[in-house]
């Protein structure tokens, strides 16, 4: 992964007296909350409901197992013992103290880690593909243009106080898993028709209260001139974007209301001058970056080794757990694991800080001490040998981190929603619960198959609900906590939005309600069909009626 | 009369009297023998008024306005000024740069408005090199905002390269 030079540590450095300094002014009285409120959004801090909340920036999921520690330590010395893997590759506390944010931010500085531009109307995290570097079906590796990206936009002085905030992903692989279609700018790496990789650019896609996939920017862009294509575009948003409306202020809304070919000429325009300029990428940039993702010290291996093939014969949970979590590795002898931290009754992507330590002893342990955190909140240990899978799964197991539901309808992505959340009008964490109690029965969720449930406790969206094949929103109606039902979302290549099944339901009805829309899929799938084609081939008429046959 | 900071120090005197709002042309006759920035608008509507007047012309722009829209005579203007309505608004960190990076501007531009402590580090590097601080923000303190960073990673206008050019 990446390592920092001294400029890198120096910038930090800098960034961690500097909010030290504001935080001293803000507790002193000379910075007002309206002013201090950027400032703090920019080092990942909101003031929530039960605390503050300090969101952590992990650039493109990547962790150490000496980060895994250290954020270890953070959830027991500063927190209640706990941390919560968000939906854009992050970790979030929820209980810090504000007083003692510089010093956070200081312990992450030591193990070059940030708060920066976690929050706020600002470049965030750029995301992506949670294989990066190890999947069979890669173009190219991503990690180091997120890097690359990631420096750019790291205290951008032109684009720190954008009309809103603002989120890139780069995909590498032919499968997208990285949502990058819902994403203001999302980055497909492609191979043009002379063999040439480069990017192609979309730009104002995105959730929240409007969904909308994003529309071709930049056909092709050749490597060296990435990041003054993102310029241009980045320039464009800045002027133009509304600031009248926060609800329109998306860079979305300005490419549906300029038109998608006018807003690219004027992007085009932009890159005309800047095109060639300094910003172009050199040789010598593109090399350092990607001599920081080469691969590990392989060994020679075989693929399906006896210390594997013998064990899933006669365990059947282990083989469960292989069939479900385990993906093949583009190195023979090797596999790729994600660890599912989905466990019924736990809120989807809370960890310990005994697990974080956990994890980091099973990093250094089986993948070369890093592990990616995913956008669907689990975590992956990317280059375990396939010999030593059993006993890896064993030690999972000990610590309950063994759950085989990944993919299934189980593995729900989950905001804090209201438990945690200032913004939330309804909770989150129990419905996904109470979905979770409904399905205890593993062959049936097998049988069931890949099947996503996405759940966000408002609009802002962060449990991407607008992209689950059942989305579940909470709203609020007059004071009281409903979910509104759409079906059909997917966030993979032919990307998708939901559409809403009909009226909201309350809490109780929800586990029902996933009922009826599984028993429709079941009585009407075709061989070979996951819930998504049996829906995009029947329609939701179907749904519709079982769901509200006489509800009660 | 709001503290100036130009070429990282406090300035005793401002040559320049800010015309917030104008929209007569009979405002030059009433504030003879001084140094004017006046609004874009303004200036557009009542160029030859301006170009009579007895001394030195400016001009100031509002967030939504575009510096392209200045035209040939920008560079007779020693001084541009760039408004923040509210501080984060950050429209005029664009204006500044294309003032400087494709309009190849040399003359002040000078950042006006709602101008805090915590955004000045930023606004240098995209270009400005004159603050009317807000009236309650601490000079001192904002002197020390050149200083927050060391460097960055992108090109400014300080250092022309960006950093993977410099490193």
């Amino acid at each position: 992964m990446y390592n920092y030079d001294q400029y890198d540590h120096q910038m930090l450095a800098d960034r961690v007296a500097q909010f030290r300094d504001q935080t001293d002014r803000y507790l002193g009285g000379k910075l007002s909350d309206a002013e201090f409120l950027p400032l703090r959004l920019q080092n990942g801090l909101y003031i929530q409901r039960m605390a503050p909340m300090l969101r952590i920036a992990v650039p493109y999921g990547m962790l150490s197992a000496k980060q895994l520690r250290k954020l270890g330590q953070i959830a027991r010395e500063f927190d209640k013992g706990y941390g919560h893997f968000t939906t854009r590759q992050n970790i979030q506390f929820n209980w810090p103290a504000l007083e003692d944010v510089p010093d956070i931010l200081a312990h992450l500085a030591e193990v070059e880690m940030h708060a920066i531009q976690t929050s706020g109307n600002c470049i965030r995290n750029t995301t992506t593909d949670q294989f990066a570097g190890v999947a069979a079906d890669e173009i190219e590796d991503s990690r180091p243009w997120c890097e690359i990206i990631r420096q750019w936009s790291t205290f951008h002085p032109e684009f720190a106080y954008l009309p809103r905030k603002f989120k890139i992903a780069v995909c590498g692989t032919r499968v997208d898993q990285a949502a990058t279609q819902v994403h203001d700018i999302g980055i497909y790496m492609k191979r043009n028709s002379q063999g040439d990789i480069g990017f192609r650019i979309l730009a104002g896609g995105g959730l929240g209260r409007t969904p909308v996939i994003g529309e071709e920017i930049f056909e092709f862009v050749d490597k060296p001139h990435l990041l003054t294509a993102l310029e241009s575009i980045m320039r464009v948003y800045n002027r133009l974007g509304r600031r009248d409306n926060k609800y329109k202020a998306r860079i979305k809304i300005l490419v549906k209301e300029t038109g998608v070919q006018e807003f690219q000429r004027l992007v085009l325009a932009e890159w005309d001058k800047i095109k060639d300029g300094p910003q172009t990428l050199t040789d010598a940039e593109i090399e350092r970056c990607k001599g920081f993702f080469t691969d590990p010290a392989y060994e020679n291996l075989p693929d399906s080794p006896a210390a594997l093939t013998t064990r899933l014969e006669t365990n059947i949970l282990f083989k469960n757990w292989v069939d479900q979590n385990v993906r093949p590795h583009r190195k023979a002898g090797y596999a790729i694991v994600t660890v599912c931290f989905k466990e019924t009754g736990v809120a989807p992507g809370d960890i310990t800080d005994t697990q974080l330590d956990y994890l980091a002893d099973l990093a250094e342990q089986f993948s070369y001490s890093e592990v990616r955190v995913t956008h669907h909140q689990n975590v992956v240990l990317a280059d375990v040998r396939q010999d030593q899978l059993y006993d890896l799964w064993r030690q999972l197991e000990k610590q309950s981190l063994a759950s085989c539901n990944l993919g299934l309808l189980t593995d729900i992505i989950c905001c804090p929603g209201g438990d945690f959340c200032a913004l939330a009008n309804a909770k989150s964490i129990p419905i996904a619960e109470s979905i979770q109690r409904q399905f205890p029965d593993f062959d049936e969720l097998r049988d069931l198959g890949d099947l996503r449930i996405n759940i966000s406790g408002c609009m802002n969206a962060c449990g991407h609900h607008h992209v689950g094949n059942i989305g579940i929103l909470g709203v609020d109606k007059k004071g009281e906590e409903f979910y509104q039902v759409t079906l059909g979302g997917s966030s993979r290549n032919e990307a998708s939005i939901g559409k809403v099944i009909g009226p909201a339901f309350s809490q109780h009805e929800i586990p029902d309600v996933v009922t009826r829309i599984v028993d429709v899929y079941r009585a009407n799938r075709q061989q070979g069909e996951e819930f998504i084609d049996t829906y995009r081939r029947i329609g939701m008429k179907p749904f519709k009626e079982k769901v509200y046959a006489n509800i009660n | 009369m709001p503290t100036l900071i130009s070429h990282g120090r406090i300035e005793a005197q401002d040559k320049w009297t800010l015309l917030k709002e104008a929209t007569d042309p009979d405002v030059l006759q009433v504030v003879q023998g001084k140094n004017l920035i006046l609004p874009l608008q303004f200036w557009k509507t009542y160029r030859q008024e301006a170009d009579d007047y007895s001394g030195d012309i400016a001009l100031w722009l509002d967030s939504h306005e575009y510096v392209n829209d200045i035209g040939p005579a920008l560079h007779d203007f020693p001084l541009i000024a760039l408004n923040f309505p509210v501080f984060a608004d950050g429209r005029a960190y664009t204006n500044a740069r294309e003032l400087r990076e494709q309009l190849k501007y040399e003359g002040q531009i000078r950042a006006i408005g709602d101008v805090l402590r915590d955004q000045i580090y930023y606004m240098s590097r995209c270009g400005f090199d004159a603050f009317a601080l807000r009236h309650d923000q601490d000079p001192e303190a904002c002197l020390a905002a050149f200083n927050d960073f060391n460097t960055g990673y992108q090109a400014s206008i300080a250092d022309p390269l960006p950093l993977f050019r410099r490193r």
